[in-house]
């Protein structure tokens, strides 16, 4: 067995990070994700690991320091934030598009302006359709477990694409709560050694990496690209299934929380999740047959699973820590879609909340629950899209 | 099974083998064709110099060859720095295909 610890999020990424000793860690701090570097890059210089640890002098130079040195054939990690994610933009399409299976620790927090350093998760929905591979977390242990799992599931050889574990900034990365480390030889065995497909340092078989792909080609790359993104939640639930046998600790795609006979529903992402179960257990001590659905894989998103765990609500409201201008949150245009494949069809509202870690409070969960109810007894709704903890 | 043409693809589009760009027949852009004008060469090898791809041909005695037009796109970057002799150029652009 592990040992239970008191650390932040970003303690215990780094620590996973320690466990794993990736070959080559490239990375700018930005916070919030400057303590979780900062404590590797400590490990690193204490000789508690023996990654390359290449100090750039930006985020775009970051991914393109890992991608370079995946494609030599390393083993490579780095982790950052919201601008530091959005100027790595161009080079996250290459890490997807060239196979390469970076893992990143992305702590999730507001873009600017105006410039905020807190938690939401616009960073995290702008590379949205980068390719990588994105799994949010509701809590430092989460968070920890998911960064294990996410190198075998980038790594494993039907996949060999980019994945991002997102943890909400300072609501997890940097409160302490009680995590439950693994023991180091099982964190070794578990992500097991690193195996190289094509690398360039492979001399007796030169090979070119970046060529460049007209409209004769391009179109059926991309195809190839998607059909890799079907394949992984099959390797994901295999993963988890081996993480279950060793920790006891059981992932999915999503979490169901008193979902199986609900009439009314949540769904909702990362740290609000937990406050929302809460709120979820005093209206089922009322008798009010509410339930949530967490994602856990927002990339590739499992749209026929989740219709499937959703096909019996009456209606749902999706909340988003996120906001896309002059549409829908994009948490709800996914939920909207896969509910498109349902014969039922449920009464579907939208929340968008917590942006620049505003506090997400039990009362914004009990207004959404108490209008959940209105319209599941009247079947009417009114505004589709709103904000919630606004000043009015 | 047998596997759909985009399955047969190379992971990551890596290039599996060495020196594979000469068989990336370039010359087909072209809508400008050089001409070598042999009596106006001096042999300067400017045209081979400047030349951005692999289009001028050398022979063994280190000569300028006539020009390798599967890889010449027709930029007219040779004839332009051609200073041919006596104020004859040695290099000319013409039309492609007349």
């Amino acid at each position: 067995m592990g040992k239970i610890v008191a650390v932040t999020g970003n303690e215990a990424c780094a620590y996973a990070l320690k466990q794993i000793n990736p070959d080559v860690c490239a990375a700018y701090p930005i916070t919030p994700a400057t303590d979780l570097m900062q404590r590797f890059s400590g490990y690193v210089s204490n000789g508690q690991v023996d990654t390359e640890l290449v100090l750039v002098e930006s985020e775009h130079s970051a991914m393109s320091a890992c991608i370079g040195a995946a494609a030599a054939g390393g083993r490579v990690a780095t982790a950052t934030s919201s601008q530091g994610l959005a100027l790595m933009w161009e080079m996250l399409y290459i890490a997807a598009g060239t196979r390469l299976p970076i893992v990143m620790p992305l702590v999730n927090r507001a873009l600017s302006a105006p410039l905020n350093i807190h938690g939401d998760h616009s960073d995290g929905m702008g590379a949205r359709d980068t390719g990588w591979i994105q799994i949010y977390s509701e809590n430092a242990q989460e968070a920890y477990d998911n960064l294990i799992q996410s190198f075998r599931i980038a790594e494993h050889l039907e996949i060999r694409t980019p994945a991002m574990v997102c943890m909400d900034g300072f609501i997890v990365s940097h409160s302490i709560e009680r995590v439950e480390y693994i023991d180091d030889a099982d964190v070794k065995k578990f992500v097991g050694k690193f195996q190289a497909v094509h690398p360039l340092l492979d001399l007796e078989h030169p090979k070119s990496y970046g060529p460049l792909i007209l409209t004769d080609l391009y179109h059926e790359y991309k195809r190839a690209q998607h059909e890799v993104m079907t394949k992984v939640s099959g390797v994901v639930l295999e993963v988890a299934a081996e993480f279950e046998k060793m920790t006891g600790r059981k992932y999915g795609l999503f979490e169901s929380y008193r979902l199986e006979d609900a009439e009314i529903a949540i769904v909702v992402m990362s740290s609000a999740a937990g406050t929302t179960k809460d709120i979820i257990d005093q209206y089922r001590d009322k008798g009010v047959k509410v339930g949530l659905l967490k994602p856990r894989m927002f990339r590739p998103f499992p749209f026929t699973q989740i219709a499937e765990a959703l096909k019996h609500v009456k209606a749902i409201a999706v909340l988003d820590r996120a906001d896309s201008f002059g549409g829908y949150g994009p948490l709800f245009s996914e939920i909207a879609g896969a509910v498109m494949s349902m014969d039922t069809k449920p009464a579907m509202i939208n929340k968008i909340f917590g942006l620049g870690g505003r506090d997400y409070l039990p009362d914004q969960a009990e207004q959404v629950i108490d209008e959940l109810i209105k319209i599941a007894e009247t079947g009417k709704v009114g505004a589709i899209k709103e904000y919630i903890g606004v000043r009015e | 099974m047998s596997k759909k043409f985009w399955e047969t693809l190379p992971q990551g589009s890596v290039v599996l083998e060495a020196g594979s760009s000469a068989k990336f027949k370039t010359g087909t852009w072209r809508s400008m064709r050089p001409k070598w004008i042999e009596e106006n060469c001096i042999q300067c090898m400017f045209c081979w110099i400047y030349c951005p791809d692999m289009s001028i041909k050398v022979t063994a005695e280190g000569k300028r060859a006539e020009f390798d037009y599967d890889y010449c796109k027709g930029c007219g970057i040779c004839a332009l720095e051609c200073p041919g002799k006596k104020g004859n150029k040695a290099i000319v652009m013409e039309e492609e295909g007349k």
